[in-house]
């Protein structure tokens, strides 16, 4: 335990990547292999789910504390974070348990979850006297599963890679699925993540898939698209899909599905699982899952889809998914990554062929003659229901999340909806954040200028702000208060902000019956008074 | 009748008609400690503890109208008597006792409880109204002992010199710089101190406490190899100047009472955040008052109403002042 808090503490104080990666690999260098396991699985972006309830949590933090409800929520207020303040109430200890990460989750902290009250307050204080101050906050934050670390799983891989000497993709194929809710990490585990390369490999792979190539944004003005990028007729065009990236997987008889977030999500689609007996073994599919009737439907479909815990007849009605396929990552058991972007496309359009399920459709391709022809095409973006285009090098290969060295995709996104809406509340931020007022609910008006109206909340953002900005915001927070709601305070409203997002829809779940996607600050528009806002008629406006 | 009460210039006493630590210019002022927001220019009168003259001067003008007093040696003024007595937070300060028709008060300036070595120890003065501090006012405010402080100052200092860096550490450049170097084991290597901090140290020398040799951090070229193996004591304004660049590659550290939180530690944006502080933490303010015996307590700066409601809830009669002291944990206000 008190290694990893060592780690977690180093990861914490420095921004540099290569003293992370120096952190990571002197961490795994001495650490028992069921301690690595655990700490791979952490550190990759696994969560256990909640150990033991908030509230008891902290009702029995303060009374081990010896203080006053009060004075806990006012340090809590002060401090941000609800690990580390409990971490600096607790009577200090004097002795630091010598159990590594592995015994203290498995033999002490797993247990805990959904024992009754009074049994937790008995082992929980007596769990606490074993750690010091930054190992008591580590296992605080392990039991509500709020542990973050401002490491990328690229960079777990690449220290593991160096470690065992290893190509970093090998790792990153080894390490899909391992914060799978349904894998327990362990010292064999640990082991094969780290293994030299055996000569069979590619036969013990099972499900899995191979890490995403991710797209970078393209955001220079047309024009200068043939001196960045050459010809159009170099460029494989498609149109940018807004569902769920995905690979489907057939090897053994067997199919998986995966999220781009690395999770199984098989069985949430049983529509696709006609691609049984459609796919022959061995061959992986990149593509986006999206609902499908005769056209792509609205991503909002999708999400109630996904947040669904049974799947009904009803829904599966409602919603039906496709996968609009665009990459063929493995043919007949070969990894085809390495062939080029145009040979893989060809052999893809066969497959789907041959399979010939509704289920499995091409991303169509688009063609244009030059950049100022697709630029005209992808103004349709909006009205077809997708994101704008994606562009991908005819001749690249298939790289690893966002590498550029052996191809590259770009996605050439339609520019965001924007409104200018009055911060109302804010909230303070996780982690580096923790002390700043960081989070924002946005709000504009539900009538036009000069009639009687109120401000209705329709988006939180909390992104695209400079540090500086966010200092300023913070300051005007403070000193504008009306009142406070735990870590959340409304303000006297004074503040505009130009807000983009990438899509809307209506909902019943908000109070301005809209939803909108991927809100974000793009502005702080300090020249416009509140008056000035937008109204909810703007944001009706932009539905149709 | 109250002895202490707050104006728009400053804390007042009636009966003596003199202010202490006032913020706008008074006719006659009683100073607790040089630090820039409780000793202010521009007063005719001064009045301090003897220890702390060489400061005061060294900061306020060597010509201000100054009268000093050791510590515990009474003076008698339009009936008040006044004593000085020692606050343990930087060299001179003190804790100011008032006495007035069988009332005693007590104000506090700053105070520490953990003796340092560099100032006399804080002194535990029994009175009837007890004036404190609240800087550091919530329990998540507690201090490891500066031993434990200096052995991680030591630690990182060796480990930059066997990476080939130099450790530039900030801290306030009176009183938190001497009591560091005061602290550290002066045998790793070569001490650098900035120019705000140099003339301090003297006066610290002159006043027969022990800080190691210190070399003016202007007088180095850049790429000088000494540097990769000094420890170079700054204000936390020197950070992000040109001034720094100097010292190349670096490893940078913030020696705050303030680095207990995570959040302020990574705000700053340094290496290292060293928990090291001149005031008093939660448990000391507690004792402190406690050591008082005052069943009045009038709350400063910092944690006002933290404070004041936790002492109500003990069965004190606590309430709050308003005043203009500062932060002088964070940046440089002289
Ligand atoms: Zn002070
Ligand atoms: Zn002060």
């Amino acid at each position: 335990m008190k290694a990893f808090a060592e780690l977690y503490a180093n990861l914490d104080a420095t921004t540099s990547s290569n003293a992370k990666l120096a952190a990571l690999q002197g961490y795994f260098r001495q650490a028992p292999p069921a301690d690595a396991a655990w700490a791979v699985y952490f550190l990759s972006g696994g969560r256990p789910r909640q150990l033991v309830p908030t509230r008891l949590l902290r009702d029995m933090a303060t009374e081990a504390s010896g203080i006053e409800p009060w004075l806990f929520e006012e340090s809590y207020q002060s401090v941000g974070d609800l690990a580390e303040t409990i971490s600096l109430l607790l009577p200090e200890s004097t002795y630091t348990s010598e159990d590594g990460l592995a015994v203290w989750l498995e033999e002490k902290l797993l247990p805990l979850r959904g024992l009754p009250p009074t049994e937790l307050a008995e082992r929980l204080p007596a769990l606490w006297a074993q750690l010091d101050q930054p190992s008591l906050m580590l296992c605080i934050k392990l039991i509500t599963g709020s542990f973050r670390v401002g490491v990328s799983k690229l960079l777990v891989t690449r220290a593991l890679a160096a470690m065992a000497e290893l190509d970093s993709k090998r790792v990153a194929q080894r390490l899909v699925g391992y914060t799978d809710l349904s894998n327990r990490p362990t010292a064999e585990g640990y082991l094969k993540l780290i293994a030299a390369e055996s000569s069979d490999e590619h036969a013990q792979r099972g499900g899995q898939p191979y890490p995403f190539f991710l797209a970078h944004g393209l955001a220079q003005p047309v024009e200068q698209f043939d001196a960045l990028l050459g010809s159009p007729a170099d460029w494989q065009v498609e149109w940018k899909w807004d569902g769920i990236r995905a690979q489907v997987v057939k090897r053994e008889g067997r199919l998986w599905v995966w999220s781009r977030g690395e999770e199984l999500v098989t069985e949430r689609f049983p529509e696709l699982h006609a691609l049984v007996s459609g796919l022959p073994d061995g061959t992986v599919i990149d593509g986006e899952i999206v609902v499908w009737k005769d056209a792509v439907q609205p991503f909002a479909l999708l999400q109630q889809r996904i947040g669904r815990k049974t799947l009904s007849k009803k829904v599966l009605e409602d919603a039906p998914v496709a996968v609009l396929a665009y990459d063929l990552l493995e043919h007949q058991g070969d990894d085809w990554r390495n062939h080029s972007q145009a040979e893989r496309r060809a052999q893809l359009e066969q497959v789907i062929a041959q399979c010939n399920q509704p289920v499995l459709l091409p991303s169509p391709l688009l063609t244009g003659r030059t950049w100022q022809d697709l630029a005209r095409q992808r103004e349709d973006s909006r009205k077809l229901g997708v994101e704008g285009m994606m562009l991908k090098a005819r001749d690249g290969l298939y790289g690893v999340g966002r590498t550029k060295d052996m191809g590259v995709w770009w996605k050439w996104k339609v520019d965001p909806f924007s409104v200018d809406a009055v911060l109302i509340y804010a909230q303070r931020g996780h982690g580096r954040r923790a002390s700043l007022y960081s989070d924002y609910t946005f709000a504009v008006w539900d009538g036009p200028p000069g009639s009687e109206r109120t401000l209705v909340p329709f988006a939180k953002a909390y992104s695209g702000l400079t540090d500086e900005e966010m200092r300023k915001v913070d300051a005007i927070v403070r000193k504008t208060t009306v009142e406070k709601f735990g870590p959340v305070s409304s303000v006297t409203p004074s503040m505009v902000f130009e807000l983009g997002f990438e899509g809307i829809a209506l909902s019943k779940r908000h109070k301005s019956g809209i939803a909108v996607r991927f809100p974000r600050m793009l502005r702080w528009r300090q020249d416009k008074h509140v008056e000035d806002a937008d109204n909810l008629g703007t944001l009706q406006d932009l539905l149709s | 009748m109250d002895l202490v009460i707050a104006r728009p210039e400053g804390l007042y006493c009636p009966a003596g008609d003199f202010y202490i630590d006032p913020w706008r210019p008074v006719e006659r002022s009683v100073i607790t400690h040089a630090h820039g927001d409780h000793a202010r220019t521009g007063n005719t009168h001064y009045l301090a503890a003897a220890p702390g003259e060489g400061i005061l001067r060294s900061r306020l003008g060597q010509d201000i109208n100054l009268q000093t007093l050791p510590y515990g040696e009474r003076l008698v003024h339009h009936g008040v008597t006044l004593s000085f007595h020692p606050a343990g937070h930087v060299l001179g300060s003190a804790q100011v006792r008032l006495e007035y028709q069988g009332e005693v008060w007590v104000a506090s300036g700053d105070y520490k409880v953990e003796p340092d070595g560099t100032c006399a120890p804080f002194e535990p003065v029994r009175c009837h109204t007890f004036i404190t501090e609240s800087t550091f006012g919530l329990p998540i405010y507690r201090w490891q002992p500066q031993a434990q402080i200096f052995a991680g100052i030591n630690e990182w200092w060796r480990g930059n010199i066997a990476n080939g860096k130099a450790s530039v550490l900030f801290c306030y450049s009176f009183g938190k710089a001497q009591r560091i170097l005061h602290g550290i084991d002066a045998s790793i290597g070569p001490i650098l101190s900035h120019g705000a901090v140099e003339p301090l140290n003297r006066v610290y020398r002159d006043a027969g406490i022990y800080i190691p040799e210190t070399l003016y951090a202007g007088d180095f070229k850049k790429n000088d190899p000494l540097l990769r193996q000094a420890l170079i004591i700054a204000p936390p304004s020197a950070g992000g100047s040109t001034w720094i660049r100097r010292f190349g590659d670096y490893s940078d550290a913030f020696a705050s009472g303030w680095m207990r939180l995570r959040g302020t530690r990574r705000r700053r944006g340094v290496d290292r955040g060293f928990v090291l502080s001149d005031h008093a933490d939660w448990p000391g303010l507690l004792w402190a008052i406690e050591q008082t015996g005052a069943e009045r307590v009038m709350v400063t700066h910092g944690s006002v109403g933290v404070l004041v409601r936790h002492l109500r809830e003990k069965g004190l009669d606590a309430q709050g002042f308003t005043t203009e002291y500062g932060d002088d944990e964070e940046e440089v206000t002289a």
